[in-house]
């Protein structure tokens, strides 16, 4: 805080003397929707730095918490299209928010500037560890036959987990008993114990579990397997092609953003992708790095409208469900 | 018992590199600081110096990170005593009798016997979670939805006891605080309930709005409405430490908070909060004199602070065993080891012995410093009660606003705080106590959320609750504590009873 404060009059004082044309002037203001020290967050944090160095400017983190990441997006789409305040928005905020908040002051599609996508964190299928099915196939089965008598925890309506692991329900024909946890803290936790008996979460969170043996992974849906999991096989190889599922986060701009502004920033993301500190930190992380056709605001529009499709019907029917 | 040795050996060989000496030193420091500041809490602290950690090597970070976690907590407890505001839900009870402590005068001692409690407490728990962390993970897989939902119920008979006002009085307070603790964002459908369509409530209201706003402005506004003779500042300064006779009178105390908080810690669902109010009712209602609580008793801050403290301490098991991080607190801790590319879970403790032990041995460490920091400032701190109180209150109010607008940045949440600061003056001035409202509001959520899935997970059949050992155990002390202090109600002497038990 005082650290940012300091900068700022700094750069205040600083900024009569330069010229006043060239873009940024001052320190870019970063919203992230969610609190400090979650994934996004520290995504945000980890793209933060490479771009702050080729803009020449700071780009301050700033957390906005609130629904479900709506309250920091929903400012971001109206602050003023200069450049000075862009956000970092994900799966929840630009694809699900749709079909969960009904007075949503934006539209994920039409209301930003598209800058770029960040890569995705893949997303895992995993049942506590002594579940009888031994592939995935066996364990579609057994929640198939096992009905409402299986109990699939989530980290509350609107998390990721909630929303990829309703999303399986819907694909493979399913109603199992939704169990809800504030977070997956405490949902790993039930899983590890036995509680419930499986759930969709990212491998950043389940990974280390699965590694341990605590519980067990049944399949990953993305088109290829993860180094640090190999044994895990995907959905496509293991039967469920349809269900590729990843969490990920992208960088927007409000709309109305001045062309050259925009190609500074969409510039200084592609810099920060290709930044070998940064992609390192963030494969560690487990999240993807953005292959060259997803990159660039172009794929991140059509990744946006595709997921708003895609999300609004799943969701929509799995809350009308459960009131 | 070598294995224990050797790696404990390790431990306190990667500690105690000048480096992360220097890195446990300034974590302490900064979170002492950031912990007397009302307001700025580790949470906002942490979060913001995260990226400036991302040059140092990751043990070395999470060392510093970690001192900044604990030193806040000895932090919170000063403001606790010195200005009625507790920092985190766990130092709520410090303010029942270290304000007043402070108010009679005995500030020092008050602050002395926080400090001595909370490293002997530390030294405990660091040595608990070297001997047991491993075995002890399985306590917390023990603990289902049932066993917290009754561990929860628990909590709120320990409410009773302590108000030390009418019981209807703190029944009232209690169901207050639940019912406010009900507002936001329904966890199972995600229908917004009591938001009047005010976006800001969509999350509920946010703890350290409510205790500063009925603990903090509260006190503030209720100072300035009495003459500046029966101000604080006005009070005598008295001795700093405590003596032989005051820690006499405190180590029962502190042991026994220091068992209870460091049980309760394990729990990764958010059971270390009730430690500190745990001890404070266990202290209360064993005391020979048990109207002394509330009135500056020195075992109502030795009990509470080490239990706090222990707790804190121990909460670092399940986050370093299971990497389940139990507290807001510690998943900031994950985010922090995730950031230097370590995940926590299960394999940490093979993985990374170096990290492992060597925060462990860290913690031992840092809290010997917090020690050697904390017992020279109660001097300071005393005579920060010196300055008149027109000059501090605006400084008080100064940081309360810029810490709480810091956590989320969001004005309404400064704008709310007043609101609770009114709410917490009338609440005063009619004879209610705002200490009972806060275990309310904290235990209602999490009661909600684990009535519900201990449901949902037995289809609606409410003998889970009875059918489960730990639970029914845990029901059974609930009633009798209820029992306790209702039975003496049906005979006359109730007034004076409940005005003091």
């Amino acid at each position: 805080m005082r650290r940012a404060i300091a900068i700022g009059v700094l750069t205040a004082l600083t900024s009569f003397g330069a010229a006043a044309d060239t873009y940024p002037q001052r320190p870019i203001t970063m919203i992230v929707p969610f609190a400090a020290g979650g994934p996004t967050d520290v995504v945000a944090r980890i793209v933060a730095e490479p771009m702050s160095r080729s803009l020449g400017q700071q780009v301050v983190v700033e957390n906005v918490t609130g629904a479900g990441g709506t309250t920091g997006i929903t400012r971001g789409a109206q602050a003023a299209p200069d450049g000075y305040t862009i956000m970092v928005g994900h799966m929840g905020t630009h694809g699900a928010a749709p079909a969960l908040f009904k007075g949503l002051k934006y539209d994920p599609a039409t209301s930003f500037e598209p800058i770029g996508f960040l890569g995705g964190v893949p997303i895992l299928i995993v049942a506590k560890k002594d579940f009888p099915a031994k592939d995935f196939k066996g364990f579609i089965e057994a929640v198939k036959a096992g009905g409402p008598k299986i109990n699939q925890a989530h980290a509350g309506v609107g998390s990721v987990s909630h929303s990829t692991g309703v999303l399986f329900d819907a694909q493979v024909g399913i109603k199992p008993t939704l169990v809800t946890y504030r977070g997956t803290g405490p949902a790993m936790n039930d899983l590890m114990a036995g509680q419930v008996d499986f759930m969709a979460d990212q491998i950043v969170n389940v990974g280390p579990q699965v590694a341990g043996g605590t519980v067990k992974a049944y399949a990953i849906a993305t088109p290829e397997r993860a180094p640090s999991l190999p044994d895990v096989p995907t959905t496509k190889e293991a039967g469920l092609p349809g269900y590729e599922v990843s969490a990920w986060n992208a960088v927007f701009a409000p709309k109305g953003l001045p062309a050259d502004v925009k190609a500074k920033l969409v510039a200084a993301v592609e810099a920060a992708l290709n930044d070998p500190t940064a992609t390192k930190r963030l494969t560690e992380l487990g999240s993807n790095i953005p292959k060259a056709d997803e990159r660039g605001p172009a794929a991140l529009q059509k990744l946006v409208e595709s997921e708003v499709a895609r999300w609004t019907p799943v969701l929509r029917s799995a809350v009308e469900s459960n009131q | 018992m070598t294995d224990l040795l050797s790696n404990l050996g390790l431990g306190f060989a990667v500690a105690l590199s000048l480096q992360n000496v220097a890195l446990c030193f300034l974590g302490c420091l900064v979170g002492t600081l950031i912990g007397v500041l009302p307001g700025v809490g580790p949470i906002a602290t942490i979060a913001m110096l995260l990226p400036i950690t991302f040059g140092l090597d990751p043990v070395g970070a999470l060392i510093m990170l970690a001192g900044i976690y604990y030193g806040a907590q000895y932090g919170g407890s000063t403001t606790a005593i010195l200005v009625n505001i507790p920092g985190e839900a766990t130092s709520v009870v410090t303010t029942l009798d270290g304000h007043q402590m402070a108010r009679q005068g005995r500030g020092g001692i008050a602050l002395g016997t926080a400090a001595i409690a909370s490293f002997f407490a530390g030294t405990v728990a660091t040595v608990l979670i070297a001997a047991l962390g491993a075995p002890l993970t399985r306590l917390a897989l023990i603990f289902g939805p049932a066993e917290y939902f009754a561990l929860m119920v628990m909590g709120l008979a320990f409410a009773v006891v302590l108000a030390h006002g009418s019981v209807l009085k703190a029944v009232a307070m209690i169901l207050v605080g639940i019912l406010l603790s009900s507002v936001g964002t329904d966890l199972e459908t995600g229908q917004e309930r009591m938001t009047f369509g005010f976006a800001f409530l969509t999350d509920g209201v946010d703890f350290s709005v409510l205790a500063m706003g009925l603990f903090g402005i509260a006190e503030i506004l209720r100072n300035l409405d009495q003459s500046e003779t029966r101000d604080v500042v006005r009070a005598q300064i008295g001795r700093l430490l405590p003596g032989v006779a005051e820690l006499k009178q405190a180590t029962p105390a502190t042991l026994r908070g220091t068992a209870i908080g460091a049980i309760l810690g394990i729990l990764p669902g958010n059971g270390a909060v009730l430690g500190p109010f745990a001890s404070y009712t266990i202290e209360k209602k064993i005391a020979r004199d048990p109207s002394r609580f509330g009135r500056g008793a020195i075992e109502g801050v030795a009990g509470p602070e080490s239990a706090n403290n222990a707790g804190a301490q121990t909460a670092f098991i399940p986050l370093l065993t299971l990497g389940i991080p139990p507290n807001a607190v510690m998943a900031l801790m994950v985010g922090a080891m995730t950031i230097h590319g370590i995940v926590p879970g299960p394999g940490v403790m093979t993985k990374n012995p170096n990290l492992f032990w060597g925060m462990i041995a860290s913690m031992w460490i840092g809290n010997l410093m917090l020690l050697v920091i904390n017992l020279p400032l109660v001097g300071l701190w005393v005579r920060l009660l010196k300055v008149p109180y027109r000059l501090m209150f605006p400084a008080i109010l100064m940081f309360c606003s810029v810490g709480i607008y810091s956590i989320g940045s969001q004005p309404t949440d400064v704008m709310l705080i007043g609101v609770f600061g009114l709410m917490g003056y009338l609440l005063i001035k009619f004879g209610f106590e705002p200490a009972p409202l806060l275990l309310g509001f904290v235990l209602g959520k999490l009661m909600e959320e684990y009535l519900r899935r201990s449901l949902t997970l037995s289809r609606g059949d409410l003998m889970i609750f009875l059918e489960r050992p730990i639970s029914a155990v845990l029901f059974v002390i609930a009633f009798a504590i209820i029992a306790a202090a209702l039975l003496p109600s049906m005979r006359k002497s109730r007034d004076e009873v409940f005005t003091e038990a």
